[in-house]
């Protein structure tokens, strides 16, 4: 599927700001918690990218150092990108990357300090236990949908299989990502899946 | 780049500065000389110089994801936190929303040298790195058609789920000293699951739903 063409105007931008924003305060668990819902909307409600892109943008930011919220500059990225020019583009990336940070960060900022001194009481304990489960499974489940981006039905057993195995490589041994990316790079260079 | 550091060092400079003047207002003892050696027990960050530049060695070591490297050098190289104080710092950064590595470093920045600090640690680990995957993403789009770029890029894609689903198993390990029974736990992380993966359920009603029940339960166990 080829890139979308689009022309933005003030209130797309606006929209893209706005749903960025929104997730910030929801990545409980870290911005890749809320890849599936970035997908929901960039991807299927609004089509401002291609799955591809989507998935591309994932995986670029996960195999390149740094934290993975760097994934949502990517996002933004692209979305400029499909508006046609390199300028759009590094809007997209400010836009994208101060909506997914500043609240978060503003929040965190106000709210460690206050959690720090207050760990013993009751309210602060309950929502640390309470939440636990939920950012478990918000992990899972990005971790399913990206899976199933990349490979939809019986036909990509091979990628599944990877994915597989490289969960139960990094979850019961401490070898360093980078060999495991490595590996599924040369896997798939060598067109094997 | 250098807009940034210089934005570090002015920073830091305000901060000491300010720094210096809470010592004054606090204690009449004059500030301690600069041949005085270091804390042994707990170094500290020198500057917000120092945290900018830690932050950014950090990050750029991280690739696909940075908490183990953080780990690594807050607390066995740098030795700014203790292994204890370290969990503790972790478990409220990843509680709290946004990017879990970006709040540790919002925290540690604060803890030492305030608002500057936790800006020049989190502008070190967001800055670099995010010229690199900008690079790499022009890189990738010159070669994009190639079908063993394709290939590789499905294969680390592969990987990365991999990497997501063990970080989240790797963390399932704590819910066996949650409060609430691990039965529960196991419950609500599966219908969570269901509903987010399967059902595509948006993101704030399952967090409000289950999460809320979760918080309710877990109050009602807690003793006050």
């Amino acid at each position: 599927m080829s890139a979308p063409q689009l022309v933005f105007t003030w209130t797309d931008w606006v929209s893209l700001f706005t749903h960025f924003l929104g997730l910030s305060l929801m990545s409980l668990g870290g911005a890749i918690s809320t890849t599936s819902e970035m997908q929901r909307y960039l991807v299927e409600r609004q089509g401002w990218l291609t799955p591809a892109q989507f998935g591309d943008s994932v995986a670029l930011a996960q195999s390149s150092p740094g934290p993975n919220v760097l994934f949502v500059a990517l996002l933004g990225w692209n979305v400029g990108l499909n508006n046609g020019s390199t300028m759009a583009a590094l809007c997209g990336v400010v836009i994208a990357m101060i909506g997914i940070m500043l609240p978060s960060t503003v929040f965190t900022y106000q709210v460690a300090q206050w959690a720090h001194r207050n760990r013993g009481r009751r309210a602060v304990r309950a929502f640390k236990q309470g939440m636990a489960p939920l950012v478990i499974a918000m992990l899972l489940s990005t971790a399913w949908l990206l899976a199933s981006g990349g490979a939809s039905g019986p036909d990509h057993w091979p990628l599944w299989l990877l994915s597989a195995a490289s969960c139960i490589i990094i979850w019961r041994t401490r070898l360093h990502l980078l060999w495991m990316l490595a590996a599924g790079a040369a896997l798939g260079a060598l067109g094997l899946l | 780049m250098a807009n940034l550091y210089q934005f570090a060092n002015t920073m830091s400079c305000r901060a000491r500065a300010r720094r210096n003047s809470d010592n004054d207002g606090m204690s009449p003892s004059p500030l301690p000389s600069p041949s005085a050696p270091p804390s042994a027990a707990h170094p500290v960050p020198a500057s917000c110089t120092d945290l900018f530049i830690s932050f950014t060695l950090i990050a750029l070591q991280g690739f696909g994801g940075v908490l183990a490297v953080i780990q690594r050098e807050m607390v066995e190289r740098k030795r700014w936190l203790s292994n204890e104080e370290f969990i503790e710092e972790w478990s409220v950064a990843q509680i709290l929303p946004g990017p879990n590595v970006c709040n540790l470093a919002l925290m540690i920045g604060q803890r030492h040298f305030g608002l500057a600090g936790a800006m020049s640690a989190l502008a070190g680990l967001l800055a670099a790195p995010l010229v690199v995957v900008l690079a790499l993403a022009l890189v990738y789009a010159r070669f994009a058609d190639v079908p063993q770029v394709q290939g590789a890029l499905r294969g680390m894609a592969a990987v990365a789920a991999g990497l997501v689903a063990a970080t989240g198993l790797k963390m399932s390990a704590a819910l066996g000293k949650n409060v609430l029974p691990l039965v529960v736990c196991v419950l609500i992380a599966a219908v969570a699951f269901v509903l987010l993966a399967w059902v595509r359920v948006p993101l704030a009603a399952v967090v409000l739903g289950l999460g809320g029940l979760g918080c309710v339960l877990a109050w009602r166990r807690l003793t006050p």
